[in-house]
């Protein structure tokens, strides 16, 4: 039996038709690009139960603490959120216009809109950047560090600091990618400047994002939205209190007093300390707290409120490693693109990361209105 | 890899020494870079085994502190850690790649007459996510103190000054290696059978892995985020498992046990698979019941998600809840028990051979149920609350575990050693190291069943004057079981220095991996193989010791004459 199995002139599979793409344990292209398919269906699978436990965490504290839902959910910038929904929405068509592009082996179609799809993961990424800062700014974090939006804290004027941080690599990289395609150019060498181009334009469109996040988020701090840049200035000018949120009312009697001044028509609402700190036209559009429940303030310096924040932080974020993942996986497509790997019988690659990318925009899309929208 | 020399000229001796997978090709990086299924589950083997013998040297050294009543060479605090290492690296290093990743990723593709698994490339990098994995395990090591038992229960998880945040992260790289193990499976399994081999024409081997694999997909990645979940606790205090931030611990519990215990099916099922196997070949005899065993580890990997609260009747669940969940674990014992019944029937009117595989799977049969009936008194609630967090949990699960998933695992690798390796084996040495290993588990481990429901609780490093001779039996029998282990070891090193040259068939399997050369070619097979039945032994002969059983051919020259066909029922 053994030289049953081993019978034959040794050759093997070389005899027969034997593509350069298809790897030598498969039979066919047929079953590589089926195994692959499989496989990436498998791999999303264990994607969505990995979000899945954020998301159990996220309906079990919601449903014990809804009033910190109602209270935090309102410092997130649904107008923000809105637009990196469209983006990664408009993100995903490119994405599938690849993939047809690699079907029909049409190779500039394919790197145009890979290149589409990387720089709206850059905008979404510059966006989520301006959110992150702006919030850490005010000490909008988890639970463990969560500051008191009750307390003056430093006024957020202009850009975080920390914004200076984050963009730091993006900045490398539009000079990196600069200078590399300037010399692809200069050298003449095609198929590299098509893969240092888009990935300039990715880098760019990094600065994109945060520009068009800092212009909305600017305007927001006129009044025409109830976002954190409001309060933030109306505690500066409101209440001049120093003191630590973690003493409590006796130990901080001029936050009460501020409290008891601002609060005199208003002081039957259990809601009350919102008044002092949310902008005056978006007081009446907010549900109010049920009577007898937390108001604000209490949920805000029990450190409740903390506790929306990091789900928020770690859905959010956990969201953003994986879209940087996909431009990780999008630039090895790019490059092979350029090469002409793909073609109408192997375009395996271009479906699964598609796939893939498809899973990305899809929790997205749960996220957006779980987080943003839902008060 | 991709061209195969033309070495058709040379005589078959020649011919399969120089194909072989261990030798086609030298050096150290053929075996680090291979894309070879069968060289990376060979390393696998070495790395669990190593991991194995790391967690069983802190195992000796809980026993040995457990012989007295007082500390003796351990403080509390590095008890703690020491049975904290044991259960964590026995737990993610050991029982869980044990079976499916290295012998798994040895057999999976052979069985299936494939050249290899579907992603070789994810199957070389899991393989690399397994050593990192240990890496942090062993940086956890030597920094010490971690402390909080293998299940990083909160709040003394974010509190403890160990390095959890390590530890967890190694836990989450585990994690993803076992994930693209399973994956790899799953897709070999579903696009790579040979033309004629339905679903229902696989080796049992193959359905248990696959139900393995369906539970490695789905189960870990919520251990994944879990885990992740818990870094972020102790680094950020998000405030979801930690009561200081207002957190819920049991929250955290169901978190972790939602993972494993599936978990617990990913180590005992491909145990099981492998005593279908053993059963089926040294009784020469087809396996009873095929379908049964096979649907019954798809039951098992369903079942398994909806019992994990059983390992949580005292946390204070709804008393509702603990109903339900006493109630579901006992509906997974059902298929547990169909394996059981079908395994001893098949041996009914076989032939037996008593070769060291079998003993070790008859070994595994009685000692695993044992484990699985005790798992009924814990699943019962009355009798769950005095029995939760003492020694009688402890013996319960060492008796599937390693009654079960360890001592299987053994038994398989007697059984495919010499496809894996071309040697043959002492038969008596394996045989008495069977029976150390026998003696010695039950002394160590009957003993707890009586401790604990005396009330001895688990984790403590001191106890009450009066169990000191049961602790002591217990410490001796754990001696001696590993005393039988290192024999057992004593057996593979000596066949890989002078053991006979294995023939294609040892056993008289009739699964496809017996088809190829011992061990197989680096190709595995030229062209897919014919597929039979994989349980039928009637066109099987033994013809002797060097040439094993072969094929008989109809129209082949020598029909048997001295040696008669085994009976066949
Ligand atoms: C056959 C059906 C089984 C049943 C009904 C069962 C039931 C249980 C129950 C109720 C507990 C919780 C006891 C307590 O903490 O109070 C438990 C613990 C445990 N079981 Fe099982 N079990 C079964 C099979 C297995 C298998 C096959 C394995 C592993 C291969 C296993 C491994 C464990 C482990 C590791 C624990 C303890 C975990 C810990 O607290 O550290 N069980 N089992
Ligand atoms: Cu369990």
């Amino acid at each position: 039996m053994s030289e049953a199995a081993v019978h034959g002139d040794g050759h093997g599979h070389d005899d027969h038709d034997h593509p350069a793409f298809l790897a030598h344990h498969f039979d066919d292209p047929e079953q590589q690009y089926d195994s692959g398919k499989l496989g990436m269906w498998l791999f999303l699978v264990t994607e969505i139960l990995f979000f899945s436990g954020m998301f159990c965490a996220y309906a079990l504290y919601r449903s014990i603490h809804p009033e910190v839902w109602t209270f935090a959910s309102q410092f997130l910038n649904s107008t923000l959120g809105a637009i990196n929904t469209g983006v990664l929405l408009f993100s995903s068509l490119t994405m599938a216009w690849g993939v047809r592009c690699a079907q029909l082996r049409q190779r500039t179609g394919l790197v145009v809109s890979l290149a589409a799809t990387l720089g709206c993961a850059s905008i979404f990424l510059g966006v989520k950047a301006i959110e992150y800062t702006h919030k850490w700014e005010l000490g909008l974090l988890p639970a463990g560090t969560y500051e008191s939006q009750f307390l003056p804290a430093a006024a957020h004027h202009g850009i975080s600091q920390w914004l200076y941080v984050l963009s730091a690599i993006p900045a490398a990289c539009v000079l990196g990618f600069g200078i590399w395609y300037a010399m692809t150019i200069a050298k003449g060498e095609k198929e590299n400047s098509e893969v240092a181009g888009p990935l300039l334009v990715t880098a760019l469109c990094y600065f994109a994002g945060v520009g068009l996040g800092l212009f909305l988020e600017s305007g927001e701090a006129h009044g025409e939205d109830h976002g954190p840049g409001t309060h933030s200035e109306e505690h500066i000018d409101g209440h001049e209190h120093p003191g630590n949120v973690h003493e409590g009312e006796e130990g901080d009697p001029g936050h009460k007093d501020a409290h008891e001044g601002g609060g005199e028509e208003h002081s039957m609402l259990p809601g009350e300390a919102k008044v002092v700190f949310v902008s005056a036209e978006t007081d009446g559009m907010k549900p109010l707290p049920k009577p007898g429940a937390a108001t604000d303030k209490e949920i805000d310096q029990s450190g409740g409120a903390g506790l929306f924040f990091s789900i928020y932080y770690c859905m959010t974020g956990v969201h953003a490693v994986h879209i940087l993942a996909g431009m990780g996986v999008l630039t090895w497509l790019l490059v092979r693109a350029t090469r002409d790997h793909f073609n109408e019988q192997y375009f395996g690659p271009v479906d699964y990361v598609g796939l893939y990318w498809h899973i990305v925009d899809l929790i997205w899309i749960y996220l957006f209105p779980l987080l943003y929208l839902i008060k | 890899m991709s061209e195969i020399a033309d070495l058709s000229a040379l005589p078959q001796e020649e011919r399969e020494a120089r194909e072989n997978f261990l030798f086609n090709t030298k050096g150290f990086l053929s075996w680090a870079l291979t894309l070879d299924h069968k060289r990376i589950g060979l390393m696998y083997l070495v790395g669990v085994m190593s991991a194995f013998f790391i967690a069983g040297m802190l195992a000796l050294l809980i026993r040995l502190e457990l012989m007295t009543p007082t500390n003796t060479y351990l403080s509390n605090a590095q008890y703690n850690q020491v049975f904290t290492l044991h259960g964590a690296i026995m737990v993610f290093l050991f029982i869980i790649p044990s079976v499916p990743a290295a012998l798994g990723n040895f057999l999976v593709p052979v069985m299936l007459g494939a050249k290899d698994v579907a992603f070789p490339r994810l199957n070389l990098s899991s393989f690399y996510l397994w050593v990192s994995g240990a890496v942090f395990f062993l940086a956890a090591m030597l920094y010490t103190g971690l402390d909080t038992g293998w299940t990083f229960y909160t709040p003394y998880s974010t509190t403890t000054q160990g390095p959890v945040v390590a530890a967890t992260m190694g836990v989450f790289i585990l994690g993803f290696s076992s994930i693209f193990t399973g994956l790899n499976f799953i897709v070999t399994i579903n696009t790579m059978r040979p033309p004629g081999m339905e679903w229902f024409k696989m080796p049992l081997f193959l359905w248990a892995t696959y139900a393995t694999s369906i539970i490695q997909v789905l189960a870990t990645p919520v251990l994944g985020i879990t885990v992740l979940l818990l870094a972020a606790e102790r680094i950020l205090h998000i405030g979801i498992f930690d009561p200081a931030y207002n957190g819920d611990p049991v929250t955290y519990q169901h978190f972790f046990w939602f993972y494993s215990h599936p978990a617990v099916y990913i180590m005992i099922l491909p145990g099981m698979g492998i005593i279908s196997e053993l059963m089926s070949v040294h009784s020469h005899k087809s396996i009873f019941g095929y379908r049964f065993v096979a649907y019954s580890s798809v039951a098992i990997a369903l079942f398994g998600f909806l019992v994990w609260g059983h390992h949580m009747f005292t946390s204070g669940m709804a008393n509702v809840t603990t109903i339900i969940f006493s109630a579901l674990t006992f509906t997974v014992s059902i298929p547990s028990a169909i394996k059981v019944f079908n395994w001893l029937a098949t041996m009914y009117k076989g032939t037996v051979q008593l070769n060291t595989p079998m003993c070790y799977a008859l070994n595994f049969i009685f000692l695993f149920t044992i484990g699985g009936l005790t798992g009924l008194w814990l699943g019962a609630l009355s009798t769950d609350r005095p029995l939760h967090d003492t020694y009688f949990v402890v013996a319960h699960f060492h008796y599937v575990m390693v009654g079960g998933t360890l001592v299987g695992f053994l038994g398989g690798v007697f059984h495919w050693w010499p496809k894996m390796t071309g040697k043959m084996f002492s038969e008596t040495w394996g045989k008495i190291s069977c029976l150390l290993v026998f003696l010695g588990f039950n002394l160590t481990f009957l003993p707890q069943f009586v401790l604990g429901s005396r009330g001895m609780p688990r984790r403590y490093a001191q106890y009450v004057a009066e169990f000191q001779e049961l602790h002591q039996m217990s410490s001796y029998g754990a001696f001696l079981l590993g005393f039988g282990l290192f024999v057992a070891l004593g057996v593979f090193i000596h066949s890989l220095m002078a053991g006979k040259k294995a023939p294609p068939n040892p056993w008289g399997g009739a699964t496809l991996e017996w088809q190829c050369t011992s061990p197989p070619p680096y190709y595995n097979f030229l062209e897919p193989p014919t597929v039979n039945d994989p349980y039928n032994y009637k066109p099987l002969a033994y013809r002797d010791g060097d040439r094993g059983w072969e094929y008989v051919h109809p129209e082949a020259p020598e029909v048997p004459q001295s040696e008669p066909e085994p009976a066949q029922s």
